[in-house]
């Protein structure tokens, strides 16, 4: 991993999942697996978080909510789906209220499988979605300047 | 050897006009009402309310059998907490719940969009 | 008279670890009622049964719950085998005790936490969990997983308990035993801890009884309920009695479940000492056909399983009722009254898996 030098803050929404891979994210934000080390900080208010963590699957009633979610949340983000159930709806795939994974309703950018999955795995995931962020973040504030200039030359 | 307690169940099959006198019957016992579930089953509705008595263990399960065009009374007088089951019911399986003045959520329960998903695709 | 005014509450919410919705009817800051709106972790496995067979089942209703995996497979499991009439040996109904033990020790620990992080002594919640880390390495030693293990089946159970890792599984227990009676003391006498926990959401022992509620959150009030008591599995061979407090508001509660983690590491000691030789499983033929009501003690209370069979592959119904469907209304009656800033609490009393009830 390369220089970090803002520390995202990761927001973590349970749709439809049995709670296994909820648990085991709780568990990756404890002191013994400690993704804080990372500066990592678990917030509950999505417009001031960076990170979406999402686990299970997405079915009528819940498909608003991760849409509203994921709006509300400001640019540049980054969505890591956690759990198979989240990445392709799982064991529950046939079932008749489930439509399937997380990237049915959102962009996802990284898919962390397993069920449940494992701490070490979503550590592994969570430091692939600092990475993509910081590059993101990089991008942003380069085509912010270029606006400010363009505009200062044209005004 | 711990001290064990394990009665006999009891299954007893009525038809659907006893249900509130039976209802009013396991109440008046001082029996909980446990759970309460209907299967689909050659063509009929199998409803299974299941009452446990707190002091001996004894589950006794009530099964009433019906056709799909029958309708069944509310048991909400006896056991308010019932609406939560005949809700699910309604919602699931689309069985004709009547009687539930106050109770009755609408099929809203579970809010989900196919109606009575758990009944087989040629009976809809 | 004040205005009145409708809060809505989840389904994202900090303290929530899961979707649930409730709008707060409130006046002045007191809660008049609460309305319930389920359904956001509906996925509907009960209409599964006309795609998998009977085996099958077994993965998918361990997968109703994570924190309750085990249970609600062994649940399910006893019930196929009570309608074919199979009896396991004795030395598997032994070990899946001691896994039973095992879950309700390490959701326990959970709930202290969530508890903890509840009314805000984040320390104390990673404190919990640190400990409950120790447990779930003794999951990955029997079984090789950490929540969830599918290790039964229909006639017995698919792994073994050697004694090598019997003794690090009772000197695990004993660490676990001394750290679990030092956080004891902050939770039971610390002053910050009381003053949030003490006369919030109080039911008497007949409220109790007509609203239907089941497993610690009932017998914090006073109700002699414990389905343990009926000798499935290796319970006939255990002395223990049911833990009862008659408070009945939120300490009680905390009190209830810290108790039963002392109680539970003893069963495990009475287990492993009287434990049988012999096998872990018999070789079983045929579908089921007929039907069969099962009930066992979870960490939240009492579970029942019914499954009807036909002589086919296919079952006809299986149908799972969990402890927290029977809690929901005695939390909305402890709702009648309260201040908003307690309902976190309170939502966190009856040990809500939301999951397992909408399954």
């Amino acid at each position: 991993m390369g220089k970090v030098k803002n520390s995202p803050w990761l927001l973590h929404y349970d749709g439809s999942s049995c709670n296994g891979c909820d648990i085991e994210v709780l568990a990756t934000l404890t002191p013994l697996y400690d993704a804080e080390r990372f500066g990592i900080e678990n917030t509950g208010d999505p417009m001031q978080a960076d990170i979406l963590l999402i686990t299970g699957g997405i079915n009528t009633q819940n498909q608003e909510v991760v849409r509203q979610l994921y709006n509300q949340m400001p640019r540049p983000k980054v969505v890591v789906a956690v759990g198979v159930c989240a990445c392709t709806g799982g064991v529950f795939k046939d079932c008749y209220n489930v439509l399937g994974g997380a990237d049915s309703t959102i962009p996802v950018d990284i898919y962390v499988p397993g069920c449940a999955a494992r701490p070490q795995a979503i550590i592994d995931g969570i430091v692939k979605a600092v990475e993509l962020f910081q590059k993101r973040s990089d991008r942003h504030d380069r085509y912010e300047i270029e606006q400010k200039e363009g505009g200062n030359a044209n005004g | 050897m711990a001290e064990v307690i394990h009665p006999e169940d009891e299954l007893r099959v009525i038809d659907w006009n006893l249900l509130l006198e039976t209802a009013m019957e396991m109440k008046n016992a001082g029996l909980r009402l446990s759970q309460a579930c209907v299967s689909y089953v050659a063509g009929k509705y199998e409803l299974v309310y299941s009452f446990v008595n707190d002091e001996t263990y004894k589950l006794t399960n009530v099964k009433v059998i019906m056709e799909t065009t029958d309708w069944i009374p509310s048991i909400c007088a006896f056991y308010p907490y019932a609406l939560f089951y005949e809700n699910e019911m309604k919602e699931l399986y689309g069985v004709d719940v009547r009687m539930m003045e106050g109770t009755d959520l609408n099929n809203k329960l579970y809010r989900i969009r196919e109606t009575t998903p758990l009944l087989p695709k040629e009976k809809k | 008279m004040g205005k009145r005014k409708v809060v809505p509450f989840g389904p994202q919410h900090p303290v929530l670890p899961e979707p649930i919705h409730l709008d707060l009817v409130m006046e002045d800051e007191k809660i008049l009622e609460a309305v319930p709106n389920i359904g956001f972790v509906h996925r509907g496995l009960e209409g599964l049964i006309e795609k998998k067979d009977f085996n099958e089942l077994i993965y998918i209703a361990e997968r109703t719950c994570g924190i309750c995996s085990y249970q609600h497979g062994m649940g399910y499991t006893e019930t196929l085998e009570q309608i074919m009439g199979v009896e396991i040996p004795d030395r598997a109904k032994f070990l899946r005790s001691t896994w039973s033990e095992l879950g309700r020790l390490h959701s326990h620990l959970l709930w202290l936490g969530l508890l903890a992080d509840g009314f805000g002594f984040e320390s104390l919640f990673y404190e919990c969990w640190r400990i409950r880390e120790k447990i779930l390495d003794l999951h990955e030693l029997t079984v090789g997983a950490r929540l969830i293990f599918s290790v039964n089946k229909v006639g017995g159970v698919l792994r073994d308990i050697t004694p090598e890792m019997q003794k690090t599984i009772l000197e695990t227990l004993d660490v676990v035993e001394e750290e679990v009676k030092n956080i004891q003391k902050t939770f039971l006498y610390d002053y910050s801890v009381q003053s949030r926990l003490k006369g919030i959401g109080v039911l008497s022992l007949q409220q109790v009884h007509d609203l239907g509620c089941a497993g610690p959150f009932a017998r914090a009030s006073g109700l002699n309920l414990d389905m343990r008591k009926l000798g499935y599995d290796a319970y006939p061979y255990i002395d223990f009695e049911p833990i009862i407090s008659t408070d009945g508001d939120c300490f009680a509660r905390c009190d209830v479940r810290t108790r039963e983690i002392f109680q539970s590491i003893d069963i495990i000691r009475q287990i492993f000492a009287k434990m049988p030789e012999g096998d872990i499983a018999v070789p079983v033929k045929g579908m089921p056909n007929g039907e069969a009501t099962v009930r066992i003690e979870q960490p939240r209370g009492e579970a029942v399983y019914y499954v009807k069979g036909n002589g086919k592959k296919l079952l006809d119904r299986m149908r799972i009722r969990t402890p927290t469907f029977a809690n929901l209304p005695g939390l909305l009656e402890t709702m009648k009254g309260a201040d908003l800033s307690d309902v976190p609490l309170l939502i966190l009393s009856i040990d809500p898996c939301i999951s397992c009830t909408e399954r």
